[in-house]
């Protein structure tokens, strides 16, 4: 989000009307089962963020849209509309605000065959685990990204083009999934993307609840460099701890996120008032080996610690909270963060019973 | 370096947590309605289990939501298909899964 942030901000009148136009024309079309009425889903946030002793407020909602066509196809589509309020600085108080609205996907899926899916449009770039995975609102257990984020992801995080998808293989004892894209370059403010080119392979092991991937991009325009990755995901049997890590290597640096959280479910479920909350925690280290003010990683090695609790309140509603202290030559700091966030899933419409 | 001893020492504490966490439930998954059960419909032992893949390839990134109507299940387990990379069997052992 913050990253996105980063990005040019402007109200886009004509993409909210395309996206009503869509809509609309998704209503009139007929619908081969019940079940398989267009839905809405996504987050509503408000948030907080303290770094460095600068507060920095933001309402935030992302929805998610997604639509069956028929029996293979698949219209999928997430925005992010936020509103951020910062100090002014330079001296003056009081804040200032800048709107940000974005496409982070929209695409047309074909679901081909058993194991390959043909993905085409705008898409989230298949490189580690966060940008597909974990990037939402209304479920990563930190508000800001990892610090190696933007490594592989080529700085947009989406790709403009085409990618096939799928389980290689899926059985009780373990299961293959790729995914393989191109993108164009894009210099349209709504599909930014650049030319680039990548892929990601997982393994998961069911009984060991073991997953272990590797990642690799190549950006084929201006100087060509070359990203990778592995991954590994682990949540113990009969337990509600997970782990997650990645770590990402680019041409001028390099670093790794493990992550861990532990749901109180333990005691007395998972809808008590201990139940329902959550501890995370995060370590990071980025690893700077020659200049490069593009790749998005800090300009100074830097370590980063994330302690936080999140509470899940009935109706889909979370609380986010955490501190973070960054270690580095360039000057250490606290972060504070707060956030909630209410998650909504529902029909477009009624549908047939 | 006595923050770094600090924080690895609060790492390591965390790491150790599944040591002690060996009865921890996850969350409940869901049905298309709130508060019925899930009843997994009866398959052989060829037919991938619904609730397994939804352990596997849903409740690992996200909690699952509380109910949701019966008439969008299939378009939710088509997403899960996408963003999970469900094979078409898995895809229809998690509906069967969400739909008892």
């Amino acid at each position: 989000m913050w990253r996105l942030l980063k990005s040019q901000a402007h109200p886009y009148p004509r993409m909210i009307g395309a996206l009503l136009l869509m809509m609309y024309a998704l209503s009139l079309t007929p619908h081969a089962a019940a079940q398989n009425t267009p839905l809405i889903s996504g987050g509503v946030g408000f948030f907080t963020s303290t770094n460095a002793g600068n507060t920095t407020y933001l309402p935030d909602i992302s929805p998610v849209l997604v639509a069956p066509l028929g029996q293979h196809l698949l219209v999928e589509s997430r925005a992010t509309l936020l509103e951020s309020f910062f100090p002014k600085g330079g001296g003056q108080e009081g804040y200032t605000s800048s709107p940000f609205l974005a496409l982070s996907y929209l695409q047309l899926d074909y679901l081909a065959t058993s194991h390959l899916t043909v993905v085409g449009g705008e898409f989230l770039i298949p490189f580690g685990t966060y940008n597909e995975r974990l990037s939402p609102i209304w479920i990563s257990n930190f508000q800001d990204a990892p610090l190696i984020t933007s490594l592989g992801t080529m700085n947009s995080g989406s790709a403009v083009g085409g990618m096939l998808r799928g389980s290689a293989v899926s059985t009780p004892k373990f299961s293959i999934d790729y995914a393989a894209y191109f993108s164009a370059e894009s210099t349209n403010m709504q599909f930014n993307a650049e030319r680039s080119t990548g892929g990601r392979v997982s393994i998961y092991f069911p009984e060991k609840r073991l997953e272990i991937g590797t990642s690799y991009g190549r950006l084929l325009q201006g100087t060509q460099k070359n990203y990778s990755g592995v991954h590994l995901w682990w949540e113990p049997a009969g337990t509600a701890f997970k782990l997650r890590s990645e770590y990402a290597h680019g041409p001028h640096s390099q670093g790794y996120w493990v992550e861990t959280d532990y749901r109180l479910s333990r005691f007395g479920g998972p809808d008590t008032l201990l139940g329902r909350l959550e501890p995370v925690f995060r370590w990071q280290q980025t690893f700077r080996n020659s200049p490069d003010a593009t790749d998005g990683l800090p300009s100074a090695d830097t370590q980063r610690t994330d302690f936080g609790i999140d509470y899940h309140l009935p109706h889909e509603v979370r609380i986010n909270t955490s501190y973070a202290r960054q270690f580095s030559s360039t000057g250490n700091r606290n972060v504070w963060e707060t956030g909630i966030v209410y998650r909504f899933l529902f029909p477009t419409w009624k549908g047939k019973e | 370096m006595n923050h770094r001893k600090r924080l690895a020492s609060a790492f390591l504490l965390l790491a150790a947590l599944p040591l002690f966490a060996q009865t921890g439930s996850a969350p409940s998954a869901p049905t298309a309605k709130a508060g019925k059960q899930n009843k997994a419909a009866a398959h052989d032992v060829h037919t991938p289990d619904g609730q397994r893949v939804f352990e596997q390839n849903c409740s690992r990134c996200h909690t699952a939501p509380e109910s949701f109507s019966p008439n969008i299940s299939g378009t939710i387990v088509r997403h899960m298909r996408v963003r999970a990379s469900l094979s078409k069997a898995d895809e229809q052992a998690l509906l069967r899964f969400l739909n008892p």
